[in-house]
């Protein structure tokens, strides 16, 4: 459990740093999310491990049980977000519709463009 | 110690609050459980408003509330390396998908900011509200410092990129239903993409794939959306 833990721990923290110091476009937990699906890619290479074993180790664990919890990790911003209602004020309305609209506008077009292409990528496969 | 004085107290501890943060998503899972995981019972709302009330009452700050709270709030750090896990289980679905990911991926970002300023621009919303909002489909973290950078306000950005969250996760399940999309990859990865962390742990009680490529999509669009903003945003704000 701790060992899973403070490896997502080193790869955050080195994440941050790669993400600082070379000033990377990406936040630092998103580097050390690619760095862990890396590791875990460059160490199966070297030292063959099963699904089941990956689950069943401590990274895994950890990694299950903060992935269980997700949402509950939004609270605190969740919360915070309340007392800056007042900001919204005036503009609730407009901001409101703006944001369901655009919400299921984007759902809308990530879907179909994924779809679509995938379709089209079917479809070349069968021709070739 | 009389109750009265022990409440002071116990109301500026960060275990009051933690515990409190605790138990109000715990009561509000179990209604999200009772309810089916109907998506209209979303637990992450269920527990703000929870919260938001008890500190309303009380007439806590939000500052000390947030000395218990910034445990559980740390955790989203370690939470987004973790999605590397599912990642790499599922490294040959996501490389089948590649192609419709990166298109998707493109599109999807832009419909994202260029509706929400065009549509709140129409309704009479000032620029600096745009601005804030432009940037509300990625995490929290990477919005505000994209508002600030443009002359936004990174609160009120923060509460639009909570409320897109929100939004997102409620919609996703019966849009997606209604359209007989059981495609889901593509599912999870618009509901990472619409609405970043909290999309994605909706994907995931859905289905894992799903919320393995809504993970992908909330780390895509965090490079992404960054970019587009400064671009599109002198062709949308006169």
């Amino acid at each position: 459990m701790i060992r899973g833990f403070f490896l997502l721990l080193l790869c955050q923290l080195v994440g941050e740093v790669l993400a600082r110091s070379l000033a990377l476009p990406a936040p630092g937990p998103v580097i050390g999310l690619a760095l862990l699906a890396l590791g875990l890619w460059l160490w199966n290479r070297r030292k063959p491990f099963s699904d089941e074993a990956l689950a069943a180790s401590d990274v895994g664990r950890a990694a299950t049980g903060l992935l269980g919890s997700l949402s509950l990790l939004f609270v605190p911003a969740g919360v915070g977000v309340v007392q800056y209602l007042g900001l919204i004020g005036e503009q609730g309305a407009a901001l409101a519709v703006s944001l369901v609209a655009s919400t299921v506008l984007t759902l809308l077009a990530t879907v179909g463009v994924f779809l679509l292409v995938k379709r089209a990528m079917g479809r070349g496969e069968g021709a070739a | 110690m009389n109750s009265w004085k022990l409440w002071v107290y116990l109301q500026t501890t960060p275990l009051f609050w933690l515990t409190a943060t605790l138990g109000a998503f715990l009561f509000a899972d179990y209604l999200a459980r009772l309810a089916g995981r109907n998506p209209l019972v979303n637990p992450v709302l269920i527990s703000v408003a929870l919260v938001a009330t008890l500190l309303k009452i009380s007439g806590v700050e939000y500052q000390t509330y947030f000395t218990g709270a910034q445990f559980v709030h740390f955790l989203l750090g370690p939470a987004t390396v973790a999605l590397g896990v599912p990642l790499y289980r599922n490294l040959e679905m996501v490389r089948r998908n590649l192609l419709p990911m990166l298109a998707a991926l493109l599109v999807g970002a832009m419909v994202a900011i260029v509706s929400a300023v065009w549509i709140a621009g129409a309704l009479g919303a000032p620029k600096v509200v745009l601005i804030s909002l432009a940037p509300k489909s990625v995490t929290a973290g990477v919005a505000m410092a994209v508002s600030d950078g443009l002359g936004g306000l990174p609160p009120l950005t923060a509460a639009l990129v909570i409320a897109t969250g929100i939004i997102g996760a409620v919609v996703v399940t019966p849009l997606m239903n209604a359209l007989r999309i059981r495609d889901y990859a593509a599912r999870g990865f618009a509901a990472g993409l619409a609405s970043h962390g909290i999309g994605t742990a909706r994907a995931f009680t859905v289905d894992p794939v799903a919320g393995v490529f809504a993970g992908i999509a909330m780390g895509l669009n965090a490079v992404v959306t960054p970019a587009l903003v400064p671009l599109l945003l002198p062709l949308l704000i006169r």
